[in-house]
Order: structure tokens, then C-alpha cells, then sequence
């Protein structure tokens, strides 16, 4: 039996819109679900990582299981189901940690334009500043999907 | 925060994660979230709510600074 789908009608037509500032290199979209782990949200992540991936020929995406496909995933630094990489030129290192929905779905939506341009929205001078870090920086942000 | 992600763009050293804090309650509690969004940087720098550029900058070059490592 085939899943409802997660957008709606406006939904997709609002993402198409927004999927027009694609830039030059496709995107992929690595998916981690763990069925044992979490299964129903794994699977309502996937659909919804796939109905995105519809929008666009530009976006592939691929699913791992963290508990099978163990190298990869520590590659990619998850160890947390389900989550999103979403990788452009190069993996940039931006990770979703549950299901994307609400305030977090125009995030993903924003982060697979930014991986496919290479061209973040930031001041020069942020850029100038984020060159020369002296060590690395991981962030962690918290949200909910209202 | 679409900062997190445009910096992580712009910079190798950078990785962004977004968490569904109700998803997630164990790391939630472990970062005290009590409030969203709730930003926590290398485990050392941390804020609630959005910030400008300017001043998410400067709390990324705080986290990053060469001081040593805060006690948790």
C-alpha cells in the first residue's frame, strides 16, 4: 500500500518555484534509516526526502543503514536515524537529524539550493572570518518543527 | 537557521546539524534544551534563539577560539 503523500499539492508547486534557483552542480541526498531504531519516522523521512528529490532531476538520493553500512555512516559522522546529508560540489557537512517537517522543511529546501550553488547568502566579511578558523566548528541547532 | 548551513558552505571546517529536538529528547536534555531554536557550537559556545550574522559570527569565532576547552 503506497504512503499518502507528505506534500501537498501547493507544497511541491511552492518547492518547484524555489528549486528554480538551483545552481550548476547536482545534489545528493543521503538518506540514514535504521527500521529497528525508529521505523516509522525513518520511513516518513525517506518519503519525504524522496517526493523532494521528485521536484528536480538535479537531486539523486540514496539511503544507508548506519547498522549495516557502518563504515559510510561514520564517515558522514551519523549516528543518529533517521537523518539527511545533503552534499553538493562536496560534502559541506550539513546533516538533518529527524524528520524535516514544518520550519525545518524550508531549512532542507534552502540547503539543497545552497549545496547546488556553492554561493552562501553571507556578508564577505563572514566569509573572510570562517577562512581562517582556528580549528573546527561544529553546530548543533535545536528546533521543532512549529 | 540557515545561517549554520550557508557557513558550512562557506567553510570546510564547518558542519551544520539541525536536530528535531523532540525526536531526539536524549540529546536534548544532554544540551539543556529548553527553549528552540537553541544553538550549541563545538560543545563550548551557546544561545537561544536567532541571532544576526554579525553576532553568530562572532559566537562560531568564540567556539573556535585557541583558548582551551571550557569544562563541561
Amino acid at each position: 500500500m503506497a504512503a499518502m503523500a507528505i506534500l501537498t499539492a501547493s507544497d511541491e508547486a511552492a518547492v518547484r518555484t524555489e528549486f528554480e534557483r538551483l545552481g550548476p552542480h547536482p545534489v545528493k541526498l543521503t538518506v540514514f534509516s535504521q527500521e529497528l531504531v525508529a521505523g516509522d519516522l525513518c520511513r516518513q523521512n525517506e518519503q519525504l526526502v524522496r517526493e523532494v528529490a521528485g521536484l528536480s532531476d538535479r537531486i539523486s538520493v540514496e539511503v544507508l543503514n548506519p547498522a549495516i553500512d557502518r563504515e559510510r555512516a561514520a564517515a558522514y559522522g551519523v549516528d543518529l536515524v533517521p537523518a539527511i546529508a545533503v552534499e553538493g560540489a562536496r560534502d559541506y557537512g550539513i546533516r538533518f537529524f529527524g524528520v524535516p517537517l514544518g520550519y525545518e522543511f524550508t531549512n532542507l529546501v534552502d540547503s539543497i539550493i545552497v549545496a547546488s550553488t556553492g554561493e552562501p547568502a553571507l556578508e564577505e566579511e563572514t566569509k573572510t572570518a570562517l577562512g581562517g578558523l582556528a580549528r573546527p566548528v561544529h553546530i548543533q541547532v535545536f528546533s521543532t518543527p512549529t | 537557521m540557515r545561517l549554520a548551513q550557508h557557513m558550512a558552505v562557506a567553510a570546510k571546517d564547518v558542519r551544520a546539524d539541525c536536530i528535531e529536538a523532540g525526536e531526539f529528547p536524549e540529546l536534548a536534555q544532554r544540551y539543556g534544551v529548553m527553549a528552540v531554536p537553541k544553538v550549541v557550537i563545538n560543545d563550548r559556545v551557546e544561545f537561544e534563539g536567532a541571532l544576526p550574522e554579525r553576532e553568530f559570527l562572532e559566537a562560531v569565532l568564540r567556539a573556535a577560539g585557541a583558548g582551551p576547552e571550557q569544562a563541561a
